[in-house]
């Protein structure tokens, strides 16, 4: 039996918190074992390889996301693209923007960045925002705890466009618009993450380990900072990975309704604002973002849920880990097989309900 | 069943303080941001004197908490506002005047609200039956080909926003194939049949995404029912496999999904704004996204109050449903 699974059993029984250092490797031992997970964990990181290099791509292309090329478009029909299945060709690989004749390929190569860049960020907002006010909530006294919990209610049960579309009415347009994103959605969706920080975190302070930690004259932020913290880490980044797409998708929604990512930032949501008037002359032109946008989210839920089955302690046994047999390899865990715990992110899975039901 | 009604009771109550909450929330973030409120309420093309006329009427020299107060005083009483020459009367729950449209708040929701409920209700039916049965099925012939199939069926339906869906949809069905007529709203007390017709494809698009969620969810509950012991025992007295699944299991599996399904709606409504744009259906998510692009203030916060409105209520709802579906649940 590998280190590795007795390290996950007595994180099981919820008196040892997993080490933060030798969790890492142990945990992509038990992502690489889910064969799924494993290739949307490669499509990932194509995908943010292809976003940070973006300015190197479009400059072998010898093209940029912004200039317009109105030679490229006939104007006389419309915009729509010269040439044969929308303008692509050696100068162009994937054609030209109808109307404009921007690059389509940096386009979308740079729209990789605003969606990855903008997802991420505000995933970090959350998380952020979340941990805090969670571990205030089971930290703090009774009044802060319910202030806080009733607050965290609001945000979980307000829906989320609703909210990002509100807020960016208010918002200075000063502001650059993808940071002005990121930020309006943290600020709207950290309510389940909240709510799971402080569940644990009441569960964590309980233990012996932070009593003895309290007993010898530690400060709540010391022991919040290098006791609690770590704990917190497992259900935090499943939560978090999972909440990656949900941004993406939020983020390309709004972008598609305009009030989102704006002209002349390249986004994919935004792209697919007016495809649908030019499906015929350039199909390529709705195919392409919506492909993009469809693999994106596709291989971070897979990877989400692939995370959440390497952290989840009480799947050890469905991945039997480190055996290093063949036929064993094959995680149970595969594209979306995994049963519990949340399903889908930006939800509150019975989070209202579940204190209720006695078990 | 006093303790049931008691239950009900404290949770209609604790519904009502959340909304107030967020009223509060959504004032505050609103009225007290940065910049001449008046100006921006009033908009882009106003003169002075309009702007000073928006000013006295917000009563933007009363504190704010004041503001706050008759605010909800015009929710629950009215108000009057005196347009200079007249007095114009916005009757009890009242939310303001728009003055880029000249109209009250709530007139312009009251006419795009059954646009919208028109969308979110008969698309809800669309996805409980597509999700549920279709969570079913992949439980049924679990560790076969139907389920793999529908597994990875459910999972591109999660990874494809509805606005792509829709899209996809709109152009395949109504551009190439012809089957359907590009939808279009047509109100159910003139028409039912063009109603029905018109919202046929806006309905699919919105309950696509969420049938995948709750095939995901049935799937998910129904496995664990049908673990429980006392299938095993059905299934020792020889009950048909099909009878355990679809009448023994359903119906242990069912309350988490009743739950879900109510707190589902806010995503759905969300989901709402995104296909009402996408095929121009004048409801209440267009006009939100109108509201934002020319910043109406007033519309802005009267729609969220009301949206949160709905989606509290059905919260609360689904609690209550919840506790009468598992009586396993602890009325606090």
């Amino acid at each position: 039996m590998s280190e590795a699974f007795v390290a996950v059993e007595a994180a099981g029984t919820g008196t040892q918190p997993v080490p933060a250092v030798s969790g890492a490797r142990q945990f992509w031992r038990r992502l690489r074992v889910q064969r799924a997970a494993l290739v949307a964990a490669i499509v990932v990181a194509l995908l943010v390889l292809v976003a940070l290099a973006a300015p190197l791509l479009t400059a072998i292309e010898g093209q940029d996301p912004t200039t317009y090329h109105p030679s490229l478009v006939d104007s006389a029909r419309g915009g729509v693209p010269l040439g044969s299945f929308g303008g692509i060709g050696g100068d162009h690989w994937l054609g030209v923007e109808p109307q404009t004749g921007r690059d389509l390929f940096a386009r979308l190569v740079y729209g990789a960045r605003v969606s990855l860049g903008v997802a991420l960020a505000a995933t970090a907002v959350q998380v952020a925002i979340g941990v805090v006010v969670g571990v205030a909530a089971a930290l703090g006294n009774r009044w802060v705890d319910q202030l806080l919990s009733r607050i965290t209610d609001i945000i979980v049960a307000m829906p989320l466009m609703i909210m990002a579309l509100a807020l960016l009415a208010v918002v200075p347009s000063s502001f650059p618009r993808p940071v002005l994103v990121a930020l309006i959605i943290g600020f709207v969706a950290w309510g389940t993450i909240a709510k799971i920080t402080r569940a644990q975190t009441l569960t964590l302070k309980e233990l012996d380990y932070v009593a003895a930690a309290r007993l010898s004259g530690w400060g709540t932020l010391r022991i919040a900072r290098r006791e609690l913290l770590p704990g917190l880490a497992a259900p935090v980044i499943t939560y978090a990975a999972l909440m990656v797409p949900a941004n993406i998708t939020i983020e390309a929604a709004l972008s598609f309704l305009g009030v989102g990512v704006k002209p002349p930032t390249p986004s994919w949501g935004q792209m697919l604002t007016s495809a649908d008037v030019w499906y015929q002359a350039a199909p390529q032109y709705l195919l392409l973002p919506a492909g993009a946008l469809f693999l994106t989210v596709l291989a971070l839920t897979v990877l989400g849920d692939g995370v959440r089955t390497a952290l989840d302690p009480r799947a050890v046994s469905r991945l039997r880990v480190g055996t290093g047999r063949k036929g064993e390899a094959k995680a149970d865990g595969g594209v979306g097989t995994v049963d519990a715990g949340v399903a889908k992110p930006a939800k509150t899975v019975g989070a209202g309900v579940e204190k209720e039901v006695r078990s | 069943m006093s303790g049931f009604a008691g239950f009900a009771l404290r949770r209609a109550a604790g519904a009502v303080l959340t909304l107030l909450a967020l009223s509060v929330i959504i004032y505050v973030v609103f009225y007290a941001t940065p910049g001449n409120v008046a100006q921006i309420t009033c908009g882009p093309r106003c003169s002075p004197e309009q702007v000073h006329q928006v000013a006295q009427q917000l009563k933007l020299d009363d504190p704010l908490y004041l503001r706050y107060w008759h605010f909800l005083e015009g929710i629950v009483a009215g108000q009057d506002y005196s347009t200079g020459t007249s007095v114009e009367h916005c009757s009890a729950p009242c939310l303001g005047l728009s003055y880029q449209s000249d109209q009250q708040v709530m007139r312009i929701i009251l006419t795009k609200l059954p646009v919208s409920l028109s969308l979110v209700v008969g698309a809800m039916v669309l996805w409980l039956l597509l999700g549920v049965g279709t969570g079913v099925l992949s439980a049924w012939r679990r560790g076969r080909f139907t389920e793999r199939a529908l597994t990875g069926v459910t999972l591109a339906g999660i990874a494809t926003p509805v606005f792509v869906i829709g899209l996809v949809l709109m152009i395949v069905i109504c551009g190439q194939l012809e089957l359907l007529p590009f939808p279009e709203y047509v109100s159910l007390s003139d028409d039912p049949e063009q109603w029905a017709w018109g919202l046929l494809l806006p309905w699919f698009t919105l309950a696509l995404g969420e049938a995948a969620y709750f095939a995901r969810l049935t799937r998910a509950s129904m496995l664990e029912t049908l673990a429980e012991d006392h299938i095993r025992t059905f299934r020792a007295y020889g009950v048909s496999e099909r009878s355990i699944v679809g009448r023994h299991a359903l119906r242990g599996a069912l309350a988490p999904i009743i739950a879900l399904n109510a707190n589902d709606f806010g995503s759905a409504v969300g989901g709402a704004v995104l296909v009402e744009s996408l095929f121009g259906l004048p409801g209440i998510g267009q006009e939100l996204v109108h509201a934002v692009n020319v910043v109406d203030l007033p519309v802005v916060v009267g729609m969220v109050l009301v949206i949160g409105f709905f989606v509290v209520v059905a919260n609360a709802v689904a609690d209550v449903l919840y506790a009468v579906a598992d009586r396993r649940v602890v009325l606090t």
